[in-house]
Protein backbone atom coordinates (compact mmCIF):
# COMPACT_ATOMS: atom_id res chain seq x y z
CA UNK A 1 0.00 0.00 0.00
CA UNK A 2 1.32 3.22 -0.86
CA UNK A 3 2.38 6.05 1.80
CA UNK A 4 -0.35 8.47 0.66
CA UNK A 5 -3.22 6.03 0.29
CA UNK A 6 -2.09 4.60 3.65
CA UNK A 7 -2.08 8.20 5.48
CA UNK A 8 -5.52 8.56 3.60
CA UNK A 9 -7.34 6.14 5.20
CA UNK A 10 -5.74 6.71 8.91
CA UNK A 11 -7.16 10.49 8.54
CA UNK A 12 -10.51 9.33 7.61
CA UNK A 13 -9.86 6.59 10.78
CA UNK A 14 -9.03 9.26 13.69
CA UNK A 15 -11.25 12.15 11.95
CA UNK A 16 -14.09 11.37 14.77
CA UNK A 17 -12.23 11.30 17.49
CA UNK A 18 -9.89 14.50 16.53
CA UNK A 19 -10.61 17.46 18.92
CA UNK A 20 -8.27 19.91 17.04
CA UNK A 21 -9.43 20.90 13.09
CA UNK A 22 -6.64 22.64 12.22
CA UNK A 23 -4.21 20.03 13.01
CA UNK A 24 -6.24 17.60 11.44
CA UNK A 25 -6.41 19.86 8.05
CA UNK A 26 -2.82 19.58 8.42
CA UNK A 27 -1.92 15.83 9.12
CA UNK A 28 1.05 14.47 8.52
CA UNK A 29 3.55 11.62 9.22
CA UNK A 30 4.53 13.61 12.33
CA UNK A 31 1.44 14.52 13.83
CA UNK A 32 0.78 12.99 17.55
CA UNK A 33 -2.45 11.39 18.60
CA UNK A 34 -2.78 13.22 21.52
CA UNK A 35 -0.16 15.89 21.25
CA UNK A 36 -1.67 17.67 18.06
CA UNK A 37 -5.22 15.99 17.61
CA UNK A 38 -6.18 16.22 20.78
CA UNK A 39 -7.69 12.84 21.05
CA UNK A 40 -8.61 11.59 24.49
CA UNK A 41 -6.30 9.17 25.47
CA UNK A 42 -9.32 6.71 26.57
CA UNK A 43 -9.98 6.96 22.77
CA UNK A 44 -6.50 5.62 21.56
CA UNK A 45 -7.97 1.94 22.13
CA UNK A 46 -11.42 2.99 19.54
CA UNK A 47 -8.85 4.29 17.23
CA UNK A 48 -6.76 0.86 16.98
CA UNK A 49 -10.01 -1.23 16.70
CA UNK A 50 -11.07 0.82 13.97
CA UNK A 51 -7.53 0.39 12.42
CA UNK A 52 -7.42 -3.40 13.11
CA UNK A 53 -10.68 -3.46 10.97
CA UNK A 54 -10.10 -1.51 8.57
CA UNK A 55 -7.12 -3.53 7.69
CA UNK A 56 -8.21 -6.33 9.09
CA UNK A 57 -4.65 -6.99 11.34
CA UNK A 58 -4.48 -7.35 15.22
CA UNK A 59 -2.50 -4.96 17.26
CA UNK A 60 -0.94 -6.11 20.36
CA UNK A 61 -0.43 -4.43 23.69
CA UNK A 62 3.17 -3.59 23.34
CA UNK A 63 2.78 -2.37 19.64
CA UNK A 64 -0.46 -0.50 20.93
CA UNK A 65 1.64 1.34 23.32
CA UNK A 66 3.86 2.83 21.48
CA UNK A 67 0.87 3.35 18.78
CA UNK A 68 1.18 7.80 19.15
CA UNK A 69 1.75 9.21 16.11
CA UNK A 70 0.57 8.68 12.30
CA UNK A 71 4.48 7.29 11.88
CA UNK A 72 4.09 4.55 14.35
CA UNK A 73 0.74 3.76 13.15
CA UNK A 74 1.58 3.73 9.51
CA UNK A 75 4.79 0.98 10.58
CA UNK A 76 2.80 -1.34 12.63
CA UNK A 77 0.34 -1.78 9.67
CA UNK A 78 2.41 -1.54 6.98
CA UNK A 79 4.68 -4.67 9.13
CA UNK A 80 1.26 -6.21 9.47
CA UNK A 81 -0.55 -5.87 5.86
CA UNK A 82 2.95 -6.84 4.32
CA UNK A 83 3.65 -9.82 6.79
CA UNK B 1 -30.94 26.68 56.49
CA UNK B 2 -31.51 27.91 52.86
CA UNK B 3 -35.03 27.62 51.35
CA UNK B 4 -34.94 25.14 48.18
CA UNK B 5 -36.92 26.42 45.27
CA UNK B 6 -37.03 24.19 41.86
CA UNK B 7 -35.99 26.53 38.95
CA UNK B 8 -35.92 24.42 35.95
CA UNK B 9 -36.89 21.03 34.51
CA UNK B 10 -36.44 18.57 31.97
CA UNK B 11 -38.38 15.31 31.10
CA UNK B 12 -37.88 12.53 28.37
CA UNK B 13 -41.52 10.68 29.17
CA UNK B 14 -42.95 8.25 26.91
CA UNK B 15 -45.93 10.33 26.21
CA UNK B 16 -43.77 13.66 25.99
CA UNK B 17 -40.25 14.65 25.01
CA UNK B 18 -39.27 17.80 26.54
CA UNK B 19 -41.51 20.40 29.65
CA UNK B 20 -44.05 21.75 26.66
CA UNK B 21 -45.32 18.12 25.15
CA UNK B 22 -45.39 16.55 28.87
CA UNK B 23 -46.90 19.42 30.02
CA UNK B 24 -49.86 19.13 27.27
CA UNK B 25 -49.71 15.42 27.81
CA UNK B 26 -50.65 15.01 31.10
CA UNK B 27 -53.49 17.72 30.91
CA UNK B 28 -55.03 16.00 28.13
CA UNK B 29 -54.51 12.85 29.46
CA UNK B 30 -52.14 11.06 26.61
CA UNK B 31 -51.07 7.41 26.92
CA UNK B 32 -47.94 6.81 25.97
CA UNK B 33 -47.96 3.20 26.11
CA UNK B 34 -47.93 0.92 23.08
CA UNK B 35 -47.09 -2.79 21.98
CA UNK B 36 -44.06 -3.48 21.46
CA UNK B 37 -42.97 -6.83 19.09
CA UNK B 38 -39.96 -7.32 20.42
CA UNK B 39 -41.53 -8.71 23.56
CA UNK B 40 -43.54 -10.69 21.88
CA UNK B 41 -41.16 -12.21 19.99
CA UNK B 42 -39.45 -12.43 23.30
CA UNK B 43 -42.22 -14.70 24.72
CA UNK B 44 -43.05 -11.72 27.48
CA UNK B 45 -46.15 -11.83 29.01
CA UNK B 46 -46.85 -8.43 28.72
CA UNK B 47 -45.74 -7.19 25.46
CA UNK B 48 -46.81 -3.04 26.03
CA UNK B 49 -44.81 -0.30 27.27
CA UNK B 50 -44.10 3.36 27.55
CA UNK B 51 -40.81 4.54 25.65
CA UNK B 52 -40.03 8.28 24.79
CA UNK B 53 -39.87 8.79 21.17
CA UNK B 54 -36.48 10.33 20.08
CA UNK B 55 -35.38 10.54 16.66
CA UNK B 56 -31.77 9.81 15.42
CA UNK B 57 -31.57 14.09 15.18
CA UNK B 58 -32.95 14.78 18.22
CA UNK B 59 -29.93 13.22 20.02
CA UNK B 60 -27.57 14.44 17.79
CA UNK B 61 -28.89 18.33 19.55
CA UNK B 62 -28.02 16.54 23.03
CA UNK B 63 -24.78 14.09 22.48
CA UNK B 64 -21.60 14.68 19.60
CA UNK B 65 -21.11 11.97 17.04
CA UNK B 66 -18.01 10.89 19.16
CA UNK B 67 -21.04 10.80 22.18
CA UNK B 68 -22.90 8.68 20.34
CA UNK B 69 -20.44 6.35 19.02
CA UNK B 70 -20.76 3.32 20.12
CA UNK B 71 -23.34 4.51 22.67
CA UNK B 72 -25.98 2.01 23.49
CA UNK B 73 -27.63 3.43 26.62
CA UNK B 74 -30.85 4.17 26.67
CA UNK B 75 -31.44 5.54 30.44
CA UNK B 76 -28.16 7.60 30.16
CA UNK B 77 -30.15 9.54 26.83
CA UNK B 78 -32.54 10.36 28.65
CA UNK B 79 -30.77 11.50 31.47
CA UNK B 80 -28.74 13.76 29.49
CA UNK B 81 -31.71 14.96 27.72
CA UNK B 82 -33.37 15.63 30.50
CA UNK B 83 -30.96 17.15 32.64
CA UNK B 84 -29.93 19.28 29.84
CA UNK B 85 -32.89 20.70 29.25
CA UNK B 86 -33.38 21.66 33.14
CA UNK B 87 -30.23 23.24 33.01
CA UNK B 88 -31.38 25.72 30.14
CA UNK B 89 -34.61 26.07 31.78
CA UNK B 90 -32.90 26.86 34.77
CA UNK B 91 -31.25 29.72 32.42
CA UNK B 92 -28.17 28.03 32.19
CA UNK B 93 -25.51 28.14 29.24
CA UNK B 94 -24.16 24.66 27.82
CA UNK B 95 -20.86 25.28 26.80
CA UNK B 96 -18.13 22.79 27.01
CA UNK B 97 -15.30 25.71 27.67
CA UNK B 98 -17.49 27.41 30.80
CA UNK B 99 -15.96 27.62 33.80
CA UNK B 100 -16.02 25.09 36.72
CA UNK B 101 -18.80 26.02 38.88
CA UNK B 102 -17.87 24.47 42.63
CA UNK B 103 -21.58 25.73 43.90
CA UNK B 104 -23.38 23.50 41.81
CA UNK B 105 -23.49 19.71 41.72
CA UNK B 106 -25.65 16.83 40.70
CA UNK B 107 -27.88 13.72 42.08
CA UNK B 108 -29.16 11.66 39.40
CA UNK B 109 -30.04 8.17 40.27
CA UNK B 110 -30.44 5.03 37.98
CA UNK B 111 -31.31 1.38 38.76
CA UNK B 112 -29.38 -0.27 35.98
CA UNK B 113 -27.01 1.64 33.88
CA UNK B 114 -26.45 0.24 30.07
CA UNK B 115 -28.12 -2.77 30.32
CA UNK B 116 -27.75 -3.23 26.48
CA UNK B 117 -24.26 -1.99 26.31
CA UNK B 118 -23.87 -4.52 28.74
CA UNK B 119 -25.38 -7.33 27.16
CA UNK B 120 -23.10 -6.27 23.98
CA UNK B 121 -19.88 -6.53 25.95
CA UNK B 122 -20.90 -9.96 27.77
CA UNK B 123 -21.01 -11.44 24.45
CA UNK B 124 -17.92 -9.97 22.98
CA UNK B 125 -16.07 -11.13 26.38
CA UNK B 126 -17.10 -14.55 25.97
CA UNK B 127 -16.25 -14.82 22.33
CA UNK B 128 -12.84 -14.01 24.03
CA UNK B 129 -12.53 -10.53 22.54
CA UNK B 130 -12.22 -8.70 25.79
CA UNK B 131 -9.97 -6.52 24.04
CA UNK B 132 -12.16 -5.31 21.19
CA UNK B 133 -15.00 -4.20 24.02
CA UNK B 134 -14.01 -0.28 23.26
CA UNK B 135 -13.33 2.49 25.53
CA UNK B 136 -16.81 3.25 26.75
CA UNK B 137 -18.27 -0.28 28.35
CA UNK B 138 -17.55 1.61 32.12
CA UNK B 139 -18.40 4.88 31.62
CA UNK B 140 -21.82 3.50 30.10
CA UNK B 141 -22.71 0.49 32.11
CA UNK B 142 -21.52 2.04 35.74
CA UNK B 143 -23.76 2.76 38.21
CA UNK B 144 -22.88 6.13 37.94
CA UNK B 145 -22.82 6.71 33.97
CA UNK B 146 -25.17 8.84 33.93
CA UNK B 147 -24.10 11.65 36.53
CA UNK B 148 -20.54 11.16 35.02
CA UNK B 149 -22.06 12.45 31.60
CA UNK B 150 -23.85 15.41 33.07
CA UNK B 151 -21.27 15.89 35.35
CA UNK B 152 -19.08 16.60 32.61
CA UNK B 153 -21.33 18.43 29.99
CA UNK B 154 -22.50 20.68 32.51
CA UNK B 155 -18.86 21.34 34.31
CA UNK B 156 -20.48 20.49 37.51
CA UNK B 157 -17.88 21.11 40.49
CA UNK B 158 -20.06 19.80 43.46
CA UNK B 159 -20.78 16.80 44.35
CA UNK B 160 -21.56 14.56 41.17
CA UNK B 161 -23.07 11.25 42.17
CA UNK B 162 -26.02 8.92 41.55
CA UNK B 163 -28.11 7.33 44.12
CA UNK B 164 -30.15 3.96 43.50
CA UNK B 165 -33.33 3.07 45.33
CA UNK B 166 -35.48 0.90 42.40
CA UNK B 167 -38.70 2.78 42.29
CA UNK B 168 -37.99 5.40 44.97
CA UNK B 169 -34.49 6.69 43.06
CA UNK B 170 -36.13 9.88 41.46
CA UNK B 171 -37.83 10.92 44.87
CA UNK B 172 -34.90 10.13 46.85
CA UNK B 173 -32.67 11.98 44.24
CA UNK B 174 -34.41 15.38 45.07
CA UNK B 175 -34.46 15.27 48.53
CA UNK B 176 -30.75 14.36 48.63
CA UNK B 177 -30.39 17.54 46.57
CA UNK B 178 -32.46 19.53 48.65
CA UNK B 179 -30.99 18.58 51.95
CA UNK B 180 -27.36 19.49 50.19
CA UNK B 181 -28.81 23.03 49.53
CA UNK B 182 -30.69 23.61 52.78
CA UNK B 183 -27.46 23.21 54.58
CA UNK B 184 -25.71 25.17 52.53
CA UNK B 185 -22.83 23.15 50.91
CA UNK B 186 -24.46 23.67 47.63
CA UNK B 187 -26.40 26.58 46.09
CA UNK B 188 -27.70 24.41 42.76
CA UNK B 189 -28.10 20.92 42.50
CA UNK B 190 -29.36 19.04 39.58
CA UNK B 191 -31.76 16.00 40.18
CA UNK B 192 -33.41 13.54 39.09
CA UNK B 193 -33.60 9.72 37.76
CA UNK B 194 -33.46 8.03 35.12
CA UNK B 195 -34.23 4.37 33.29
CA UNK B 196 -33.57 2.34 30.45
CA UNK B 197 -36.03 1.07 28.15
CA UNK B 198 -36.69 -2.47 26.54
CA UNK B 199 -36.79 -6.44 26.82
CA UNK B 200 -33.61 -6.75 29.19
CA UNK B 201 -34.89 -4.36 32.20
CA UNK B 202 -38.38 -5.32 31.86
CA UNK B 203 -37.64 -9.24 31.90
CA UNK B 204 -37.16 -9.74 35.33
CA UNK B 205 -40.46 -8.28 36.32
CA UNK B 206 -42.42 -10.28 33.52
CA UNK B 207 -40.80 -13.21 35.23
CA UNK B 208 -42.48 -12.32 38.67
CA UNK B 209 -45.89 -11.71 36.66
CA UNK B 210 -45.84 -8.47 38.13
CA UNK B 211 -46.44 -6.71 34.84
CA UNK B 212 -50.13 -7.27 33.26
CA UNK B 213 -50.80 -9.75 30.50
CA UNK B 214 -54.23 -8.64 30.00
CA UNK B 215 -54.12 -5.74 27.55
CA UNK B 216 -51.63 -6.62 24.73
CA UNK B 217 -54.12 -5.97 22.47
CA UNK B 218 -54.91 -2.39 24.04
CA UNK B 219 -51.74 -1.01 25.25
CA UNK B 220 -53.39 2.53 26.57
CA UNK B 221 -55.95 0.90 28.54
CA UNK B 222 -53.09 -1.69 29.88
CA UNK B 223 -51.95 1.17 32.99
CA UNK B 224 -54.96 1.50 35.03
CA UNK B 225 -53.98 2.73 38.98
CA UNK B 226 -56.68 2.42 41.51
CA UNK B 227 -58.79 0.69 38.97
CA UNK B 228 -61.21 -2.38 39.83
CA UNK B 229 -59.71 -4.38 36.64
CA UNK B 230 -56.13 -3.66 36.99
CA UNK B 231 -53.62 -6.45 37.00
CA UNK B 232 -50.27 -5.50 37.41
CA UNK B 233 -47.87 -2.73 36.07
CA UNK B 234 -46.73 -1.19 33.09
CA UNK B 235 -43.46 -0.61 32.18
CA UNK B 236 -41.78 2.31 31.18
CA UNK B 237 -38.82 4.20 31.12
CA UNK B 238 -37.64 7.86 30.18
CA UNK B 239 -36.15 10.29 32.48
CA UNK B 240 -36.95 13.25 34.77
CA UNK B 241 -34.54 16.33 35.97
CA UNK B 242 -34.96 19.76 38.27
CA UNK B 243 -32.75 22.43 39.05
CA UNK B 244 -33.16 22.59 42.69
CA UNK B 245 -31.32 26.21 43.60
CA UNK B 246 -31.33 28.05 47.11
CA UNK B 247 -33.89 31.14 47.26
CA UNK B 248 -31.12 33.32 47.58
CA UNK B 249 -29.60 32.16 44.76
CA UNK B 250 -32.67 32.24 42.39
CA UNK B 251 -33.66 35.41 43.26
CA UNK B 252 -30.30 37.06 42.82
CA UNK B 253 -30.38 35.22 38.92
CA UNK B 254 -33.87 36.79 38.72
CA UNK B 255 -35.01 32.67 37.75
CA UNK B 256 -38.42 31.77 37.47
CA UNK B 257 -39.54 29.37 40.57
CA UNK B 258 -41.67 26.93 39.91
CA UNK B 259 -42.33 25.90 43.09
CA UNK B 260 -40.74 25.42 46.83
CA UNK B 261 -39.79 22.40 47.99
CA UNK B 262 -40.89 22.64 51.41
CA UNK B 263 -39.12 18.91 52.97
CA UNK B 264 -39.88 15.65 52.80
CA UNK B 265 -38.65 12.46 54.37
CA UNK B 266 -37.12 9.14 53.77
CA UNK B 267 -36.88 6.04 55.49
CA UNK B 268 -37.36 2.15 55.12
CA UNK B 269 -39.96 0.03 56.15
CA UNK B 270 -37.00 -2.94 56.86
CA UNK B 271 -38.70 -5.51 55.70
CA UNK B 272 -40.31 -6.08 59.14
CA UNK B 273 -44.35 -5.96 59.81
CA UNK B 274 -45.20 -6.74 56.50
CA UNK B 275 -42.71 -5.36 54.91
CA UNK B 276 -40.95 -7.45 52.50
CA UNK B 277 -38.68 -6.84 50.06
CA UNK B 278 -40.95 -6.41 47.39
CA UNK B 279 -44.07 -5.36 49.38
CA UNK B 280 -44.21 -2.48 51.73
CA UNK B 281 -44.38 -2.40 55.56
CA UNK B 282 -47.58 0.18 56.30
CA UNK B 283 -46.26 1.52 59.74
CA UNK B 284 -43.23 2.90 58.00
CA UNK B 285 -45.00 4.34 54.92
CA UNK B 286 -47.37 6.30 56.94
CA UNK B 287 -44.17 7.48 59.18
CA UNK B 288 -42.62 8.76 55.95
CA UNK B 289 -45.55 10.79 55.34
CA UNK B 290 -45.80 12.05 58.82
CA UNK B 291 -42.48 12.85 58.70
CA UNK B 292 -42.26 14.99 55.92
CA UNK B 293 -45.10 17.09 57.08
CA UNK B 294 -43.32 18.01 60.39
CA UNK B 295 -40.22 18.04 58.32
CA UNK B 296 -42.20 20.95 56.15
CA UNK B 297 -43.91 22.17 58.73
CA UNK B 298 -47.36 21.67 57.72
CA UNK B 299 -50.48 20.09 59.09
CA UNK B 300 -51.90 17.22 57.07
CA UNK B 301 -54.91 19.17 56.53
CA UNK B 302 -52.78 21.72 53.96
CA UNK B 303 -52.23 19.11 51.44
CA UNK B 304 -54.39 20.13 48.36
CA UNK B 305 -53.45 17.22 46.08
CA UNK B 306 -50.92 13.68 46.18
CA UNK B 307 -49.10 11.97 43.35
CA UNK B 308 -48.96 8.48 44.42
CA UNK B 309 -46.66 5.71 43.96
CA UNK B 310 -50.12 3.59 42.55
CA UNK B 311 -48.29 1.15 40.17
CA UNK B 312 -51.69 -0.86 39.30
CA UNK B 313 -50.66 -4.16 41.05
CA UNK B 314 -52.96 -5.19 44.35
CA UNK B 315 -50.61 -2.79 46.65
CA UNK B 316 -53.09 0.30 45.50
CA UNK B 317 -55.48 0.01 48.31
CA UNK B 318 -53.21 0.03 50.69
CA UNK B 319 -51.14 3.09 49.81
CA UNK B 320 -54.54 4.47 49.49
CA UNK B 321 -55.27 3.15 52.96
CA UNK B 322 -51.75 4.59 54.37
CA UNK B 323 -52.51 7.85 53.14
CA UNK B 324 -56.06 7.89 55.03
CA UNK B 325 -53.99 6.54 58.30
CA UNK B 326 -51.28 9.23 58.15
CA UNK B 327 -53.46 11.94 56.66
CA UNK B 328 -56.20 11.17 58.87
CA UNK B 329 -58.28 12.21 56.53
CA UNK B 330 -60.92 10.18 54.58
CA UNK B 331 -64.06 10.42 51.97
CA UNK B 332 -64.66 13.72 50.57
CA UNK B 333 -62.47 15.15 53.17
CA UNK B 334 -58.85 13.49 51.52
CA UNK B 335 -57.02 15.71 49.39
CA UNK B 336 -57.03 15.06 45.28
CA UNK B 337 -54.64 11.59 43.88
CA UNK B 338 -53.57 10.84 40.79
CA UNK B 339 -50.97 8.56 38.95
CA UNK B 340 -49.10 9.69 36.14
CA UNK B 341 -48.58 6.02 35.80
CA UNK B 342 -51.70 5.42 34.15
CA UNK B 343 -50.09 7.67 31.18
CA UNK B 344 -46.78 6.37 31.28
CA UNK B 345 -46.52 3.29 32.80
CA UNK B 346 -44.00 2.68 35.98
CA UNK B 347 -40.62 3.78 34.84
CA UNK B 348 -38.86 2.27 37.28
CA UNK B 349 -35.99 4.22 38.61
CA UNK B 350 -37.07 7.05 36.69
CA UNK B 351 -40.53 7.23 38.23
CA UNK B 352 -40.42 9.61 41.04
CA UNK B 353 -38.52 12.04 38.91
CA UNK B 354 -40.34 12.14 36.01
CA UNK B 355 -43.81 12.07 38.55
CA UNK B 356 -42.19 14.87 40.20
CA UNK B 357 -41.71 16.96 37.16
CA UNK B 358 -45.87 16.47 37.05
CA UNK B 359 -46.31 17.45 40.04
CA UNK B 360 -44.56 20.40 40.48
CA UNK B 361 -45.95 21.41 37.30
CA UNK B 362 -49.58 21.32 38.49
CA UNK B 363 -48.37 23.53 40.95
CA UNK B 364 -46.81 25.78 38.40
CA UNK B 365 -50.08 25.59 35.97
CA UNK B 366 -52.93 25.40 38.64
CA UNK B 367 -54.03 22.15 37.87
CA UNK B 368 -54.46 18.19 38.40
CA UNK B 369 -53.91 16.02 35.72
CA UNK B 370 -56.40 13.31 35.18
CA UNK B 371 -55.94 9.44 36.14
CA UNK B 372 -56.69 7.60 32.63
CA UNK B 373 -58.26 4.27 32.77
CA UNK B 374 -60.37 4.13 36.37
CA UNK B 375 -63.82 4.28 35.33
CA UNK B 376 -64.08 1.22 37.74
CA UNK B 377 -62.26 2.15 40.74
CA UNK B 378 -61.66 -0.09 42.89
CA UNK B 379 -64.47 -1.20 45.55
CA UNK B 380 -61.38 -1.48 48.57
CA UNK B 381 -60.60 2.49 47.72
CA UNK B 382 -64.37 3.79 47.42
CA UNK B 383 -64.17 2.67 51.17
CA UNK B 384 -61.60 4.92 52.23
CA UNK B 385 -61.99 8.25 49.74
CA UNK B 386 -64.89 9.57 47.75
CA UNK B 387 -64.65 8.90 44.00
CA UNK B 388 -64.37 12.90 43.46
CA UNK B 389 -61.35 12.78 44.30
CA UNK B 390 -59.56 10.90 41.40
CA UNK B 391 -60.23 13.14 38.78
CA UNK B 392 -60.60 11.35 35.28
CA UNK B 393 -60.77 14.45 33.53
CA UNK B 394 -58.16 17.58 34.09
CA UNK B 395 -59.45 19.66 37.29
CA UNK B 396 -58.38 23.46 36.67
CA UNK B 397 -58.54 25.06 40.40
CA UNK B 398 -56.41 26.69 42.94
CA UNK B 399 -53.66 24.00 44.56
CA UNK B 400 -50.46 25.38 46.66
CA UNK B 401 -49.46 22.04 48.22
CA UNK B 402 -48.93 19.05 46.32
CA UNK B 403 -47.54 15.88 48.71
CA UNK B 404 -44.88 13.61 46.34
CA UNK B 405 -44.66 9.63 47.45
CA UNK B 406 -42.67 6.60 46.16
CA UNK B 407 -42.08 3.47 47.27
CA UNK B 408 -39.54 0.92 46.07
CA UNK B 409 -37.79 -2.65 46.16
CA UNK B 410 -36.33 -3.31 49.71
CA UNK B 411 -39.16 -1.83 51.23
CA UNK B 412 -37.81 1.85 51.00
CA UNK B 413 -39.57 5.03 51.16
CA UNK B 414 -39.84 9.07 49.70
CA UNK B 415 -41.95 11.58 50.41
CA UNK B 416 -41.86 15.33 49.43
CA UNK B 417 -43.26 18.07 49.93
CA UNK B 418 -43.73 20.77 46.95
CA UNK B 419 -45.37 24.69 48.02
CA UNK B 420 -46.73 27.36 45.32
CA UNK B 421 -44.34 30.08 45.26
CA UNK B 422 -45.70 33.22 45.05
Amino acid sequence: MKKEELITKLKSIVKPYIQDEEAFNNLSEHTTFVGDLKINSANLVDVILDVEDEFDIRIENDEMERMLSVKAAMDIVSSKISA
Amino acid sequence: MNRVVITGMGVVAPNGVGLGAFTNAIKSGVSGITFHQNLEDANFSCCIGGIPQVSEEKKLEYLTPLQLRGFNSSGILYGCMAGMDAWKDAGFDINPESTLDYDSGCVFGTGTSGVEKFREAIYKLDAGEVKRLGSTVVLQTMASGISAYLGGILGLGNQVTTNSSACTTGTEALLMGYERIKRGQAKRMLVGSCSDDGAYIWGGFDAMRVMTYKHNDAPEEGSRPMSTSASGFVPGSGAGALVLESLESALERGATIYAEVLGGHINSGGQRNGGTLTAPNPEAVQRCILEALKNSGINANAIDTINGHLTATSKDSLEIENWVQALDRRGSDFPYINSLKSMVGHCLAAAGSIESVATVLQLKDQFVFPNLNCEDVHPGILELISDEKIPKQMIKKEITIAAKASFGFGDVNACIIFKKYN
